[in-house]
This record gives C-alpha cells, structure tokens and sequence, in this order.
C-alpha cells in the first residue's frame, strides 16, 4: 500500500484519515453516497481504539448538524461529512451552524441533486449552499482534499473567524478513485492543528452564556453583519495557514486560487475540482503547440476572492468559465462570481459561460480543448453552452 | 502513461484485482489511478475498472476512451460487454477463457495481440475460485512488472482480508495466471 510516504488511497480514505488525524470529539453524521465510507472508516478508526472521537449516529442529515451545532455550541471539535441531498436537508442548519459562529469541518462529496435521482457528481449541491455563511474550500485531488480539511479546522476554529469549512472533493471521480496520496505523520498534524480551546462553550457553567436565540429586528441585521465581518477575515488566515502548512508538507499553497500556466496566458479557463486537473494536461497540450493558454482554479468559492482573480485575469483576451452546477434561468453560479468581479474594468476579456459534468457526464481532454478553441472565436462570446450534452 | 480497462461481472472481483495492480504500481515507484465505473450494483451485472499507471504523476480526471490493455475476467463478456472498444491494434486483449487466442481474434475481430488461458480453471484447480488473481497474474507479466514485487503486494494485501490457507491457494493461482502466457 505504501512506498515511502507516498500510499495509494481513495478520497474517503485520506479524508478520514485527515479526521483521525484531527482527532474531533465530536463525529455527527448521515450515510450517502458518496460520503458513507468516510464516516465507515472514520468509524473504523473509532472502535479501533485509533481515535478517541464519539461518532453519534443519527436519523438524518438535519439531526446530525443539530448535533453538531450541540456539540460545538458547548466546546467541542466537531466534524461532519455528507453529500448531495444529505446537504439539501441539513440546510436549515447549515445556516444556523454559520450564524451561531460554530466552527464545524464538513466534508461534501459533491453529488447531483435530485431529480432524477443520480448519484454522480457536480456542484449542485455545494453550489446550494454558497449563501449559507460557510466557508467553501474546493479540491482538486485526493491530496488537496486532505491538506484543506487539516487546514480548514485551523480556519474554522481561528478567533477572527470562527465559521463552520466545507471542503468539497468530487463524488467518485475523487471519492471511489484509489490515488497516489501522501498522509503527514500523526503527531505533524497533532502540533499543527493544536488543541480547541473554545471561547464561549456552553458547558462553562461558571461563566454561563446564551446561545442561539430569537432575534427581534433591532438587532437581527447586525448579527449578520458581525458574519460578514467573519467572512472578511477569512482570506488573511487562510493564506497564514497555507504558509504555516507548506512548511510542514512537500505541498506548495499560496494563494486563494491556484494559477496554472496563467500569467502569460491570453486564453484561460476556470473551473472548480477535479476538471482542473484534466485541464492542466491540456493547458500542457497546447502549450506544447505554442498556444498561450492557462488556467485559474479557485480553492476557495466563499468568501470569493474576486479582487485577486480579477488582477488576475487582467489583459487576457477571452476566459471561459465552466460550472458544473446550474441556476436555472441564470448563468452559472462561478460564472456570475468572475463576470461581477470584472464588471468595473474598462478593459475587460471576453466572457464565455459553459456548464459540464451534470450527474457525473464526463469531460474528457477533447472537451476542454474545444473551450480553448471556442474562445478564439468572439461571436461565441457570453452565450451558455453545454459541454458534451446532448442539446 | 499507460491506461487498462477491466470488464467483469460484479462480484469476481475485478475491481480488487484493479485495486490491487495500482498498489502493485506503487511498489514500483509509479504513479497510479485505480477506478470502478458505478452503475446500479448488482452481484452479476457487467461493470468495468480502470488503472492508470504512469511515471509522473497523474493530473487527468476523466475517463478511459482508448486503454492500452484490456483484461476480461468473466469470458461471457466478450460478447455481452464490447472489450475491445477504444483498444487500438497496438493493444492487447487478455481474456479468461478455453478458447484458443485465434477463436478470441475472429470472434472480436480485434487485430491486435490477442492473450487467452483458462483463469478460471486456474483458480478451481488453485482451490482460490476467483478468476480476478489469475488474470492480475497474467497482466503483471503483460505490464513487464516484477514478479516477486508483485507476488509480495498481492500477499499482503491479500492477508488483511483472507485467512492464511485461502491467501496461499490465490498466491498459487497468481502465480499459474503469470506463467500462463508467453507475452
């Protein structure tokens, strides 16, 4: 399984690998696929005495993010994982775990949304989520999906933020795929995500406190502002903690997306996950051919880092962006992000807006070099076009 | 990069037997991807497996079009399955079968190198029953890799699961999948 450090892992394996690793107090948690082996090898880990975590399990994915706004609200490291309609149910609470500052890390194996029902992957299911006042961490690879789940319980638990993380791998494509992963040593991680030391826990009954009650107008808006102010914070810690993490690791994170090929680039995409591996081989591909292409993948989608994408993709001739969920009646969600973050620039590059990947549809190399192609072409400019679909 | 698919039935196995080439490939000091293609699950239905074994690491996320090799576990896929889609006359076909190669050739019409022996028999007279190891065995050899590295991963990854008497029979069957063919 293993040749130096370097081991060959599936996504559920190294996430619940990070959790051990973290070791939660609290795991509260709903089978779906394609989260359930998460929490199967997490609980694994539990009754093999390799960690001393209490998994509660529950009747649904609104039970286990009750419990686990429980759970944090008196003090306690908690952790959660779901997916697709898992997501959908634990909304309600979702919100509340991001208004009551409760740093919960939650792993999303991105899954379609019903209906049809369909257990592949796309974004729909985060992307359903993106108002709630988490943060979003994107991964590209079974690696990336560890290292932000380590990192992300540095975030979430930070005094400046204090917000629930979730970090998103792909369903199957990352989840179910056996891949080439190195693991930190146990006490590595140990040190770097220290010991939780709550600031308001519900079980100090010496210092006792309110937590999460009604709201009258007088003072609901300014609660939400103290979240936006949260929100504010997020990118400053999060690029301290991708530094403190690349000293310990082979890893290189700096920056709240990654840049690919893209400084010189006249034609870039964007895109979210696992696709943006697919397009580096292209990025690569075409390269090769002498065609100044890149890429720009952003790992965090909340809060959006639109100031520095837009510096980013200053001077580019065309950028096409590729969502792999839908808003009906709109364009895509990634989309609507980088055109409002160019909508002042005098000069801007040409926008196109394409969607792929719906319920697991493939995207091979050849569709991403169409995109590439497409963007030399300016009447194709901010029409929505479906990749590999059958329009 | 090299890519292999696997057509089997659910439940012989072919998903370990890709599971375990990639831990295989690691041992080498190669880069791998190891992937089932999920459909609705039953014991018995056609599913497929896919490895990428590469020196670099692997970046792509799609799926596999065009495989190098294609091993057939369950010899009724041949025709219930299309094993030979995307394998280019530059390719190899390995099937578990009692048919001759040359009956595989006519009866796919694929041009290229065809490798057929009796993986089943194998693991019956083995006492191991699965035909998944014989026909890893086999694919090692296609792939040129180690044997004793080989061998050693498929023990140990093997024995976490296995009792030590059933670990042995699959050893042995590995071991008659290797040395059945001439590659």
């Amino acid at each position: 399984m293993s040749n130096g450090n370097r081991q060959v892992l599936t996504g559920h394996q190294v996430v619940a690998n990070a959790m051990r690793q973290v070791d939660p107090d609290v795991v509260a948690a709903y089978p779906i696929t394609p989260q359930s082996e998460i929490v199967e090898y997490f609980s694994k880990f539990v009754a093999d005495g390799k960690v001393d975590s209490e998994v509660i399990t529950v009747e649904s994915e609104h039970s286990a993010m009750s419990a686990c706004v429980g759970s944090s609200a008196a003090g306690a490291r908690t952790m959660t994982a779901t997916a697709s309609q898992g997501l959908a149910l634990m909304m309600e609470i979702v919100y509340i775990a991001a208004s009551m500052r409760a740093p919960i890390v939650m792993t999303v194996a991105n899954r379609a949304l019903s209906g049809p029902i369909n257990i592949h992957c796309d974004h729909s299911d985060s992307m359903a989520a993106r108002d709630s006042g988490v943060i979003q961490i994107y991964g590209e690879d079974a690696q990336e999906a560890y290292d932000f789940t380590l990192m992300a319980q540095r975030l979430a638990e930070n005094e400046d933020v204090l917000l629930p993380v979730m970090v998103t791998l792909d369903g199957f494509t990352l989840t179910h795929t056996a891949q080439v992963a190195e693991l930190l040593p146990d006490d590595t991680v140990t040190d770097f995500v220290g010991d939780y030391e709550p600031l308001y826990p519900l079980l100090d009954v010496d210092n006792p406190t309110t937590q999460g009650p009604f709201d009258m107008p007088d003072y609901y808006f300014e609660h939400k502002l103290q979240q936006v102010e949260a929100m504010k914070n997020v990118p400053e810690k999060f690029l301290e903690i991708q530094e403190e993490f690349s000293s310990l690791s082979d890893r290189e994170y700096s920056g709240l997306f990654e840049s690919y090929k893209l400084d010189d680039a006249d034609y870039a995409i964007v895109l979210l996950g696992s696709t943006a591996g697919t397009a580096k081989v292209v990025v690569d591909e075409l390269r090769d051919e002498g065609k100044k292409v890149g890429l720009l993948k952003p790992w965090m989608f909340r809060p959006f880092p639109g100031e520095e994408i837009k510096d980013a993709l200053k001077g580019k001739e065309a950028v096409a962006v590729l969502d792999r969920s839908l808003s009906f009646g709109s364009s895509g969600p990634l989309y609507l992000e980088i055109s409002s973050a160019l909508s002042h620039e005098d000069e801007k590059p040409r926008l196109y807006n394409y969607t792929y990947g719906l319920g697991g549809r493939d995207i091979a190399e050849k569709h991403i070099a169409e995109v590439f192609e497409d963007l030399e072409n300016p009447e194709l400019e901010g029409k929505m076009r479906y990749i590999n679909a059958r329009t | 990069m090299k890519e292999i698919r696997w057509h089997g039935r659910g439940g012989q196995g072919a998903k370990t037997a890709s599971q375990l080439l990639a831990d295989i490939n690691l041992q080498e000091g190669k880069f791998v991807q190891s992937f089932p293609e999920y459909g609705p699950e039953r014991s018995g239905a056609p599913i497929k497996a896919y490895n990428r074994v590469s020196e670099e690491k692997i970046r792509v996320h799609s799926g596999v079009y065009e495989p190098e090799v294609v091993a057939v576990v369950d010899p009724t896929l041949l025709s219930a399955a299309n094993p030979t889609e995307g394998l280019s006359n530059d390719g190899v076909l390995l099937v578990n079968t009692k048919k001759a190669a040359e009956e595989i050739k006519s009866e796919t019409g694929f041009g290229g190198k065809v490798l057929a022996f009796d993986a089943t028999g194998v693991a019956e007279k083995a006492g191991s029953g699965y035909a998944n190891i014989p026909v890893l065995g086999a694919l090692v050899k296609v792939l040129g890799t180690d044997y004793e590295v080989a061998r050693a991963e498929v023990k140990s990854a093997l024995s976490k699961k296995l009792p030590e008497e059933v670990v042995e029979m699959n050893l042995d069957a590995f071991k008659a999948g290797y040395e059945a063919i001439n590659n």
